[in-house]
């Protein structure tokens, strides 16, 4: 066993293989499913573990995949970062599992890239993120910044001529990342320095006055103003009611936000928000029978008529699908075969049309607008003619416009630079 | 995994409290416990074939490894909090410390190895547009220097901060709010990005220690062996502290500072200089927890998390040493397997267990253990404590 | 402390003042006239009608357009139901009809008249979807029909509104009902747009100038951006640029003055927030000297508490939270009486032990919470009265809620101080907490006191549940976001000194908003953070310490 660590890249292979022999042995195929389900995240996370249940159910019915029928396994990471590594390195060495469903934060993922690079299990991510990352073992079903932020900030900046931009997220690393993609973007696009207002907050920030009120300023310079938010859960609920009591209805400046869902505003007081504006790759209200037959049968499995869909869920939705496929195609769950039988892989999307899995480990998908209603839904105004495809690295930030991902052959690399046509940071 | 954590358990239910009613009774045999259970389980990982039914999985390895620095965190918790009756509330702030420290030597191992191939910066720093390393990060690619802020950042920390709350008297309740603040303090700084530290995410990614491939399980084994061998050392340093002249002072401080203070004793110097001996063991443990479980964020600062290593102690029993290693093994082992069991219910446990604690097992386990003993050394002396928590409460001196 | 009040008052009395003619910033209700029906009927309008249900979103203007000139004020309300998202239209034969909600189902009516249509089903009904830049088009062409509102301060708004926008249709239409206009506000406000319209297309640099005077003064953002655009401009004269920046130099100095106000109301609006939390824990605290971990949840359940009111009577919104108030007190307040009754009376005189027991019972409470109404957020809705803001003027305009919660929580702090000082509950409450043997001695019941002084600090702490499920979520977590900061605010006013309680709120909440704008939000709260670490070392007994014998 020592040997095996030693000679890392061959004996990886072998691990892995190993791994795979034992899941063939066993009557069973593992799906672990690594959602927190106690602590600040569970309010997101729980929905995912839920979609990921049914969806294991379902295939069940179908006959199960490859013969077997399919065993979820849950375990409860508990928003604690440290512990998704755990959990993950439990579910791939105690339980043995075949693919990972999990991870909503950032920093859950990070935290788990390592240990599933070091046993090469197979995660899926299926929340929108800062991009910046591109690992053989994930594949990154929710949007990528160039499939959410930047077509959002076009429909603004075309369809609504807007000229004066606030930036406004919680301190964390998504909304960082976000903003400097879009803030290059902008002054590419000809935007001034004096025109984009740059605002960071605390996680769960409730004193929105000040920041309100400056905005309130920063707008009442002539020019068209947009707040353009990737402000984080919580924090969401008295920044729009501060937006609403003083005054700024979404006609005068509107906000787009990234971060801001069904599920969240099943929680709101959605009078102050009519009007505002969603960027998502999946709305509940976008009428298609896909779509119908999903919340029917989400509205089932759950045992509540009032639950809502969103767009977390789709992603974790046509990951599912496009898994199945991806094994049914490579005759086996052994993660190196079902890594390359997924790119290329196609499932429709629950808006209509098709999701592709690109080499990049990034799907392609539609970009939709959305206005919010009063019933807590999003009325679409807008949406991308086609799928756009996921780009793992922003050609807007100096330090990863050179880089690309490919995972075929030759190149077979998460950050391969253009420039120097050289591959670095892999771990293995 | 469950069977070597039992093994310690079930010894220390039975072996492990040969005291003579003193805690300082128990100091070898625990120490020959807790090397004996590392070398066997560190054997049974490397040696033996992962088919052998006593094979030990890394998985484990760094569960121990995880438990035995959160062992010393509730150490370094009981020496200020049982001995002396400060009550932090921030000790996880100094583990943090430390375990960034260590964290920021670990970034720099990565060198040109992270995804941008930046020869200096981190990841975090590149995407961040950063130009340079900030000052704070030099000179911590060494791992000598690393070690020395590993140990010195929070002990100035607890230096300043002590040497201004024990001067102008700042006592009880008044001090354990203070050092909240001052984790929460930490835990907002910490979140923000212009910080350097690199915000939400912390530091991760981790490549290699001394050169020694962080992955490989001789690496773990070795980290999980030193882990240990800290625990008993510095077990052993308080225990001698504590039975010296000093500890003698320390007690008689907690157990009316005025009176001390009277005899001519300089409280407040005893006090500065135990709290950043504390401050040193819990940053010492941060450094060993971090690179075992792989990410350091600040979610470490957040104030409850310094309120669960309080409880640690107060199950394990204060004042004890031993029993602050045995509550925070005990605690983090249940809670490994009961969120895993019943997620919905984890907390509510984790409450009622808080709650029946202060009430009924003010001296916990090894109080519970000790008087037991003495229950049926003497069987007709003293009644059963827990049905009668006023009254021993009410001996305690009040802290 | 009086200044404080001081300043309340006099934010008060500016808000009650008539002459300032505040405003509502909500849009109005106006009335559906229904004299119109002639000229809504027409073919002409009937087609375009028609054609509005046809056309995309993006190609929906130039139709409007069309209907506002033909249809003028009889289109009304059209574009209000519109705006509102109310407009539907019959599949089968492309009529427009409004739907609104009504108390069983959906209402169902003609447009213009607002008589009532028998029902439709869902399907052979259709929405007319509206965007964002479709309501900035309806907004302005209601402002423009309204010039004739018989409202004033419709029409005052209706003139500003156009003042982003002067073309020379809309000045036309300002000169002519300027003519008619009786009201002085209105006048006022006309005038300035027919100065700003002056400015920019006069010839001579005397008109100009005398546009400048009459713009002078004025706080409009927009006054404020064509003075900045002729200062510089090289199409003016150079004395007509002079005259415009040392106008503008004016008007900027007015508009700091109101930005500090507007500053101090933040600050004292976070003080009021942070008095309302802590005011109960420095009962429990500061009084019983019990640390209360679980007072978060105290107000957790206050919030929970309102969130059920609105529950039950899904109908009264208006009035739900004036039985929530006294409802979550006395729910917090029975929750406080049982713990300190089945806990805290174990541990007296151990107050680290009760913090520890006290934060177990926190734990508890979250998940009670979070298994009885789930860990999603829940939903509280505020009253209309208390949406919206008085506009006091273009720069500076007060929060309602914001400004019903600083008059609440002054009301609960002096209430508080009433029950303390003049009741006899009070009185036992004084006394044992400054001599608990010796009030016993006397023959007060000191359990008694202290389940009701715990009680009392509960409760007030679930009132304040109440005023803040209208300011931020009502979740598990929301008890967690204040605790601290409650804390660093009794112990900065000295414990057992509830005016040290308020003047901390305020100091702490005006000193955070004055450090916002420099560094931002997390480094105002850090700073203020270290600012009360560093402060306690000083005077360790906070602000106002306990004297004499009481203080140990």
């Amino acid at each position: 066993m020592k040997i095996k660590k030693l000679v890392s890249g061959m004996a990886l292979a072998m691990g892995a293989s190993m791994v795979s022999y034992g899941a063939l042995a066993a009557d069973t195929i593992k799906v672990g499913v690594l959602h927190s389900l106690s602590g600040t995240m569970a309010i997101s996370e729980t929905t995912l573990k839920d979609t990921v249940l049914m969806m294991v159910e379902e295939q069940n019915k179908k006959g199960g995949l490859l013969g077997k029928q399919l065993e979820a396994v849950v375990v409860d990471p508990a928003s604690n970062w440290p512990l998704f590594a755990e959990k993950a390195r439990e579910l791939l060495t105690k339980d043995k599992v075949d693919v990972i469903f999990g991870g909503w934060t950032s920093v859950s993922r990070k935290s788990v890239l390592p240990v599933i690079e070091e046993l090469n299990g197979l995660m899926f991510y299926p929340v929108q993120y800062e991009g910046e990352e591109s690992s053989k073992n994930v594949f990154y079903t929710g949007a990528a910044p160039n499939q959410q932020a930047i077509p959002a900030v076009d429909y603004l900046m075309n369809e609504l001529g807007v000229e004066r931009w606030v930036l406004a997220g919680t301190d964390y690393v998504y909304p960082r990342t976000t903003n400097k993609i879009l803030e290059a973007y902008l002054k590419a696009k000809g935007v001034a320095d004096s025109d984009i207002m740059i605002n960071y907050t605390p996680f769960g920030h409730s004193d929105w006055q000040s920041i309100v009120s400056d905005v309130k300023k920063f707008g009442s310079k002539g020019k068209k103003t947009a707040v353009v938010s990737t402000i984080n859960g919580d924090a969401n609920v008295p920044f729009y009611k501060e937006l609403g009591n003083q005054g700024i209805s979404s006609e005068d400046i509107p906000v787009v936000a990234f971060s801001v869902g069904e599920e969240e505003l099943s929680g709101i007081d959605t009078k102050p928000l009519v009007g505002h504006l969603a960027a998502w790759n999946y709305f509940q209200s976008v009428d298609s029978e896909a779509n119908e037959a999903f919340i029917t049968n989400w509205k089932a499995f759950i045992g509540n008529p009032k639950r809502v869909t969103n767009d977390p869920m789709e992603a974790t939705y046509i990951g599912f699908n496009m898994w199945t496929q991806a094994v049914k195609k490579a005759g086996t769950t052994d993660v190196d075969a079902v890594e390359q039988a997924m790119i290329g892989q196609k499932s429709p999307n629950l808006t209509g049309g098709v999701a592709v899995m690109n080499k990049n480990h990034h799907l392609s998908k539609p970009v939709l607008i959305g206005e919010i209603q009063d019933d807590g839904q999003f009325e679409v105004v807008w949406e991308t003619e086609g799928v756009v495809a996921g780009d793992a690295w922003s050609d807007f930030l100096p330090g990863s416009k050179d880089l690309i991902s490919d995972w075929t052959s030759p190149i077979k690399c998460g950050n391969y630079n253009t420039v120097t046509r050289t591959c670095s940071g892999q771990n293995f | 995994m469950s069977q070597s954590l039992s093994s310690i358990a079930r010894f220390s239910a039975s072996d492990l409290f040969k005291g003579k009613g003193q805690p300082g009774g128990r100091v070898a045999p625990f120490v020959a416990i807790l090397l004996a259970v590392t070398v066997l389980a560190s054997a049974a990982n490397l040696l033996l074939p992962e088919s052998s039914p006593f094979y030990v999985s890394t998985y484990t390895i760094t569960l121990l490894g995880k438990y035995l620095s959160y062992a010393m965190l509730a150490l370094a918790v009981d020496v200020i909090w049982g001995y002396c009756g400060i009550l932090s509330l921030g000790h996880g702030a100094f583990f943090a410390l430390g375990g960034y420290a260590m964290g920021m030597y670990l970034m720099r191992q990565i060198g040109d190895r992270g995804v941008y191939g930046h020869p200096e910066l981190p990841d975090f720093m590149v995407f961040l547009d950063w130009s340079e390393l900030p000052w704070y990060w030099l000179g911590m690619d060494q791992f000598w220097f690393a070690m020395l802020m590993v140990l010195a950042v929070p002990g100035l920390l607890a230096y300043i901060f002590g040497w201004l709350a024990f001067r102008s008297r700042v006592t009880g309740v008044y001090l354990s709010i203070m050092t909240q603040a001052l984790t929460y303090a930490l835990l907002l700084a910490f979140f923000r990005n212009e910080m350097g530290f690199g915000g939400n995410n912390g530091l991760t990614d981790f490549k290699d220690i001394l050169g020694f491939d962080l992955q490989s399980d001789t690496t773990r084994v070795a980290l999980f062996a030193i882990t240990a061998l800290m625990l008993a050392l510095t077990f052993i340093t308080s225990h001698w502290i504590m039975q010296s002249r000093l500890g003698k002072v320390v007690v008689a401080i907690r157990d009316g500072e005025a009176r001390a203070r009277f005899l001519g004793y300089r409280t407040d110097n005893f006090k500065v200089w135990l709290f950043v001996y504390s401050a040193m063991i819990a940053a010492i443990a941060g450094a060993l927890y971090v690179p075992q479980v792989g990410i350091i964020n600040p979610g470490e600062f957040s104030p409850i998390n310094s309120i669960e290593i309080v409880i640690w102690v107060a199950v394990g029993g204060r004042g004890t040493l031993i029993g602050a290693i045995v509550g925070a093994l005990l605690v983090n082992y249940a809670k490994t397997r009961f969120t895993a069991i019943m997620p919905d219910g984890w907390l509510f446990a984790l409450g009622a267990l808080f709650v029946l604690v202060t009430l009924f097992l003010p001296k916990g386990l090894v109080g519970v253990y000790d008087q037991l003993k003495a229950h049926f050394a003497q069987p007709q002396s003293k009644s059963d404590e827990s049905s009668t928590p006023h009254q021993e409460s009410a001996k305690e001196a009040s802290v | 402390m009086k200044r404080y009040l001081a300043l309340c008052c006099c934010l008060l009395s500016l808000w009650l003042n008539p002459a300032l003619n505040s405003v509502y910033a909500e849009t109005d209700t106006g009335k559906t006239s229904t004299g119109e029906t002639t000229t809504a009927s027409s073919p002409h309008i009937q087609q375009l009608l028609t054609e509005l249900t046809q056309k995309s979103l993006n190609k929906a203007v130039p139709v409007l357009e069309k209907l506002e000139q033909s249809g003028g004020e009889a289109m009304l309300p059209l574009f209000r139901t519109m705006l509102d998202g109310n407009l539907y239209f019959i599949k089968a034969n492309r009529q427009v009809i409004s739907v609104t909600k009504a108390e069983s189902g959906k209402a169902f009516a003609n447009v213009f008249t607002g008589e009532p249509l028998p029902e439709f089903t869902k399907k052979q009904i259709k929405k007319i979807r509206v965007n964002n830049r479709l309501r900035g088009y309806l907004r302005d062409a209601i402002a423009r029909i309204q010039l004739s509102s018989s409202d004033p301060a419709a029409r005052e708004k209706a003139v500003r509104n156009l003042l982003s926008d002067l073309d020379p249709s809309t000045i036309e239409a300002i000169q002519s009902a300027r003519v008619n206009e009786s009201n002085t506000a209105v006048q006022e406000m006309m005038d300035l747009a027919l100065a700003m319209h002056k400015l920019t297309n006069a010839a001579l640099a005397v008109d100009q100038l005398e546009a400048i005077e009459a713009l002078s003064g004025s706080l409009e953002s927009e006054v404020r951006n064509l003075l900045a655009r002729v200062s510089e401009s090289e199409n003016y004269e150079p004395a007509v640029n002079k005259a415009a920046a040392s106008a503008l130099v004016k008007i900027q100095d007015k508009v700091e003055f109101y930005a500090f106000i507007d500053q101090l109301f933040f600050g004292l609006s976070l003080g009021s927030v942070l008095l309302l939390a802590a005011i109960g824990l420095a009962i429990t605290f500061g009084v019983m000297g019990v640390i209360n971990m679980a007072h978060g949840e105290m107000i957790m359940l206050g919030a929970y508490t309102t969130y059920v009111v609105q529950l039950m009577l899904p109908n009264h919104i208006e009035y739900s939270l004036w039985l929530a108030i006294p409802l979550a007190f006395i729910v917090s307040g029975l929750m406080g009486v049982l713990i300190e009754r089945g806990v805290i009376r174990f541990l007296h005189g151990r107050p680290l032990e009760t913090l520890l027991a006290t934060f177990g019972i926190s734990l508890i409470l979250q998940q009670l919470v979070r298994t009885i109404f789930s860990p999603l957020n829940r939903q509280v809705a505020s009253p209309e009265w208390m949406s919206g803001s008085i506009e006091i003027n273009p720069v500076l305009s007060l929060t309602l809620n914001r400004l019903y919660i600083l008059a609440f929580a002054l009301l609960v702090f002096f209430l508080l101080q009433l029950i303390l000082k003049k009741t006899s509950l009070g009185l036992n409450v004084r006394a044992v907490s400054q001599n608990r043997n010796m009030a016993r001695a006397m023959g007060v019941r000191s359990d008694w006191v202290d389940a009701m002084t715990f009680g009392l600090g509960s409760g007030i702490a679930g009132i304040a549940g109440v005023a803040l499920s209208q300011l931020t979520n009502v979740g598990p977590n929301l008890g967690q976001a204040y605790i601290i900061d409650s804390f660093m605010v009794v112990v900065f006013g000295g414990v057992g000194n509830l005016l040290g309680t308020l003047v901390a709120a305020f100091s702490l909440g005006i000193a955070n908003k004055f450090l916002e704008p420099v560094t931002g939000a997390v480094l105002a709260s850090i700073l203020v953070l270290v600012f009360i670490i560093l402060f306690i070392q000083k005077r360790p007994k906070g602000l106002f310490p306990q004297k004499g014998r009481a203080a140990e």
